[in-house]
């Protein structure tokens, strides 16, 4: 089991250049960080002429590289960098995900504003939604660049350091039309024809695993919207109070200073949601990757299915041929078929035909026993691998839902502080009225 | 038993109304706005009167306009005008060992409690126990212990009212509730009436002159309250006079500046606190919604953490602890409603009834103008002026200064009351927040409980 040290191993070396905290990141890595920092710095809007020549606007977004040398001279390299768009960074996570189908790929940041409540914007060209985009795809990269087997890729290499000429490059591998049977794969899922019959256990129990944390991730995105909504409303009307403290104050002598400090702190009150519900957004995000990863891992059982699937075909269909060549042997017609039928009626075979036939056979048996072979081998293979990756996953996806549940409860806990300073401040104003 | 004739009071002499101090009045010199009353008293002095007031009249004169007014025979049978409380020599007794309203004797003591449903035939309702602990001489014992109903506390009121016009009554909580809208049965509510039954009657007792009402004292003694309302209203017909004075309909010509200030600032004031109802509204409704929602973000955290391994200590102490929060922001919800809310309510009720007091006065001022003008058409040259024009003239000097008393002391009991509302509404939004506060340090330990996992507090 790999430990590929995670996102934070990537700030840790992008902070640590000279490799102190070399310890923490353990040696098998093998990751591409070691060698490389990698941040998605800015992103900016573009107006450009699209593939239908109509004029579009769209967001790009600036990553730079730079080389991390563990002998301690590099402090001064000025970064790389190029511009990528999202459509591209979709390209990427395609390829990854037909070349190397038994990794649970790290997912993209949703391409439309979900989960909002109602003062976020849903509106891809705003702001805030860019900036948390932005993070979001440089925490893409950094994944993919901490993972034992999709750093060393090639074309990742390339699509970080090579501004012109990728997308050609990308397309050159050929991944599109597989990236068809992927999508078939997902139909086949739910064709009742497609079973398979000694399914592995452990892939089924994964799969149950991964319909329940997207359906529980997706519930809790929506209540903590909804949630999110009313804490608005309520720290909002407080502001209400501000005013008519103020408005009251003035028609008072003795009682009017305290009104009017206390309706200042309700107002200071009012306006501290915003920054509150503005960090919580992060703590959103870092549920909805999970909501993402959760689709990724059944893109991986449902491989698993297809190959399973083959195999078991490939198998039933050589125990066929093996049939037929012992029918052939021994005469006898055990399985019932136009031909024999025919046969029957109209008269045997001649020796001759039944040599051909016997020799079409054993090429047949021949070729499935290879077939299933390779498809065995293949599917082995692709478990051992799956199942590699799958022990990965499940320590980074624990340590990384442990640590944003300690934030949150963190966030929770500074709202709860904010609040009491607040109502002990307005307290006092009170009491001195 | 009648309205007898005034005992004739201890004079301090010719003296002009402005100079001498007014039994009721706590200050030295009475007739000096209050000063809670906005800035346009800054200008007055104190003798900013727009009415004639030039005939130098005894203060004690003022005494036995009050006189006429009570009922001067108590039940115990003191005759009236010797030592009843009402006579002004004890009054004055009293006042001078307190400097300020602040530190009136307490020799009363009187609380509501205890409330009970009794069920009948003809209908249900609450009881409420009223007792009484006093030192003072007009009460029999030194203990009672009865109950009352709503309908009591009303009759009493109403009574107060008639007997004390030219004071402000304390405010009943409201009398009519919605059937099917509000449970008359409920704890709350009952809960609620009965926080305002006891502030009402603890007004009425901590005030100096409405504790001595005669109504007051059989309110808090008499067993049977049936008979002694029965009996009352044989009294009413005999005040005839005293009750109807205020319909008279004259028109005021101008309104001195304090009590027209007084009527300003009750105006903005209504408004002020209306406004603040509102938002107390809006603020309890917002979080009750808020709490709908909490409510099914919980459970999510659970499920989750039923298909989790590792995960699920963690999730489930994520659960706890919002339910935790929930837990206390129904606390903090219902508290509002029940306390905060009904004692803004009651404010806006006590102004009401001030305001319809200051009606009076104006009646009262205008009566006095309209038969002194009368008087001074008539080209008979008589000297002196007629007693009734005097009386009139008393009436309003005794209102004013009644009235100006009980301004002062409303405005301090008000200050200490919306001291005590707002600080108590923010002691409760504290409370909400250090349990919520518990809650998730609690869960931070549990959070990081394996070894190898970096922390990330503050």
């Amino acid at each position: 089991m790999a430990d590929s040290g995670g996102p934070e191993a990537a700030q840790l070396s992008s902070n640590d250049p000279k490799g102190e905290l070399g310890d923490v990141i353990p040696e098998e890595a093998r990751s591409l960080l070691r060698k490389m920092e990698i941040s998605v710095a800015e992103a900016e809007k573009r107006t450009g002429k699209n593939a239908v020549n109509m004029l579009e606007t769209y967001t790009v977004y600036l990553i730079e590289t730079r080389r991390v040398d563990s002998s301690a001279e590099n402090q001064n390299f000025s970064p790389d960098s190029l511009w990528r768009r999202y459509s591209e960074f979709e390209l990427l996570r395609n390829y990854l995900l037909v070349t190397y189908p038994f990794v649970i790929v790290p997912p993209l940041p949703e391409k439309r504003a979900e989960f909002v409540w109602h003062k976020l914007s849903a509106d891809n060209m705003d702001p805030d939604f860019v900036e948390r985009r932005r993070i979001g795809l440089e925490n893409f990269l950094l994944r993919v660049a901490s993972h034992p087997i999709l750093s060393n890729d090639k074309i990742f290499y390339d699509f970080l350091t090579e501004e012109n000429g990728w997308k050609e490059e990308v397309m050159e591998t050929g991944f599109q039309p597989k990236l068809f049977i992927l999508a078939d794969s997902r139909l086949k899922a739910l064709n009742a024809t497609f079973r398979v019959k000694n399914p592995d256990k452990r892939f089924t129990e994964l799969k149950h695993y991964s319909d329940e944390l997207q359906s529980v991730t997706s519930q809790l995105l929506r209540v903590r919207a909804r949630v999110a909504d009313r804490l608005y409303g309520v720290y909002k009307v407080h502001g209400n109070y501000g005013r008519v403290f103020s408005e009251w104050s003035a028609i008072e002598r003795e009682m009017g200073d305290g009104l009017q400090s206390a309706g200042h702190h309700m107002d200071a009150y009012a306006a501290s949601i915003d920054d509150i519900l503005e960090e919580e957004e992060n703590y959103a995000d870092q549920l909805k990757e999970y909501l993402f990863y959760a689709e990724a891992l059944k893109a991986v059982c449902r491989k698993h299915e297809l190959l399973q699937y083959e195999l078991e075909t490939a198998a039933q269909d050589l125990m066929s041929k093996k049939q037929q060549r012992e029918e052939l042997a021994s005469g006898t017609v055990r399985t019932f078929s136009l031909k024999g039928m025919t046969s029957k009626l109209f008269g045997q075979e001649t020796p001759e035909q039944r040599e051909a036939k016997m020799r079409v056979l054993e090429e047949q048996i021949q070729e499935g026993e290879e077939l299933l072979q390779e498809k065995k081998t293949e599917c082995d293979e692709y478990v051992r691998n799956a199942w590699s990756d799958m022990e990965r996953f499940t320590v980074q996806k624990d340590r990384d839902l442990r640590e944003a549940m300690i934030s949150y409860a963190v966030m929770q806990i500074s709202m709860c502080k904010k609040g009491i300073q607040v109502w002990t401040n307005a307290k006092e104003c009170f009491s001195k009225m | 038993m009648s309205a007898g004739t005034p005992k004739s009071l201890p004079s301090s002499g010719q003296k002009s109304i402005q100079d001498i101090s007014h039994p009721l009045s706590a200050e030295e010199s009475v007739l000096t706005p209050s000063p809670d009353v906005g800035n346009t008293t800054s200008s007055l002095g104190e003798k900013q009167y727009s009415f004639p007031l030039t005939t130098s009249l005894q203060a004690p004169a003022c005494m036995a306009f009050i006189h006429s007014y009570q009922d001067l025979s108590l039940p115990n049978g003191t005759p009236a005008g010797t030592s009843s409380p009402g006579s002004s020599s004890s009054l004055l007794n009293r006042l001078q060992l307190d400097d300020d309203l602040d530190g009136e004797t307490h020799d009363l003591f009187v609380s509501v409690d205890d409330p009970k449903k009794h069920v009948s035939t003809m209908e249900t309702y609450i009881t409420y126990r009223v007792t009484t602990k006093t030192s003072r001489t007009e009460f029999d014992l030194p203990e009672y212990s009865l109950r009352r109903r709503y309908q009591d506390f009303d009759w009493l009121r109403n009574k107060l009212e008639e007997s004390q016009p030219t004071h402000l009554i304390p405010p009943l909580p409201e009398k009519f509730v919605m059937k099917g809208v509000v449970d008359r049965f409920s704890e709350e509510f009952v809960e609620t009436r009965r926080k305002a039954l006891d502030k009402f009657l603890k007004r009425v007792a901590d005030h100096p002159v409405l504790s001595f009402n005669e109504n007051f004292n059989v309110f808090l003694t008499a067993k049977d309250l049936n008979s002694y309302k029965k009996q009352g209203l044989t009294l009413l017909t005999k005040m005839g006079e005293s009750v109807k004075y205020v319909t008279g309909g004259y028109k005021l010509r101008a309104r001195p500046l304090e009590f027209a200030a007084m009527g300003d600032y009750l105006d903005i004031f209504t408004q002020k606190l209306g406004t603040i109802d509102r938002i107390a509204q809006r603020i309890i409704k917002e979080e009750s919604e808020y709490l709908v929602e909490l409510r099914e973000y919980s459970p999510v955290y659970s499920s989750w953490a039923g298909c989790e391994g590792e995960l699920q200590k963690p999730l489930e102490g994520v659960s706890s602890c919002v339910s935790s929060s929930s837990s206390a922001l129904e606390e903090l919800t219902e508290d509002m409603s029940e306390d905060f809310l009904p004692v803004l309510r009651e404010y806006v009720l006590y102004i009401e009834s001030m305001k319809n007091v200051l009606k009076k006065r104006d009646q009262v001022q205008a009566e006095y103008e309209a038969k002194l003008e009368a008087v001074v058409l008539r080209k008979d040259e008589k000297s002196g002026v007629p007693a009734d024009v005097e009386k009139c003239q008393d009436r309003v000097e005794c209102f004013n200064a009644d009235l100006k008393a009980d301004w002062d002391r409303w405005q301090n009991n008000k200050r200490q009351d919306f001291r005590q509302l707002l600080t108590g509404m923010a002691d409760r939004n504290i409370q909400y927040y250090e349990k919520c506060l518990a809650a998730w340090e609690s869960i931070i330990p549990l959070l990081q409980e394996k070894p190898d996992i970096k922390s990330e507090t503050d």
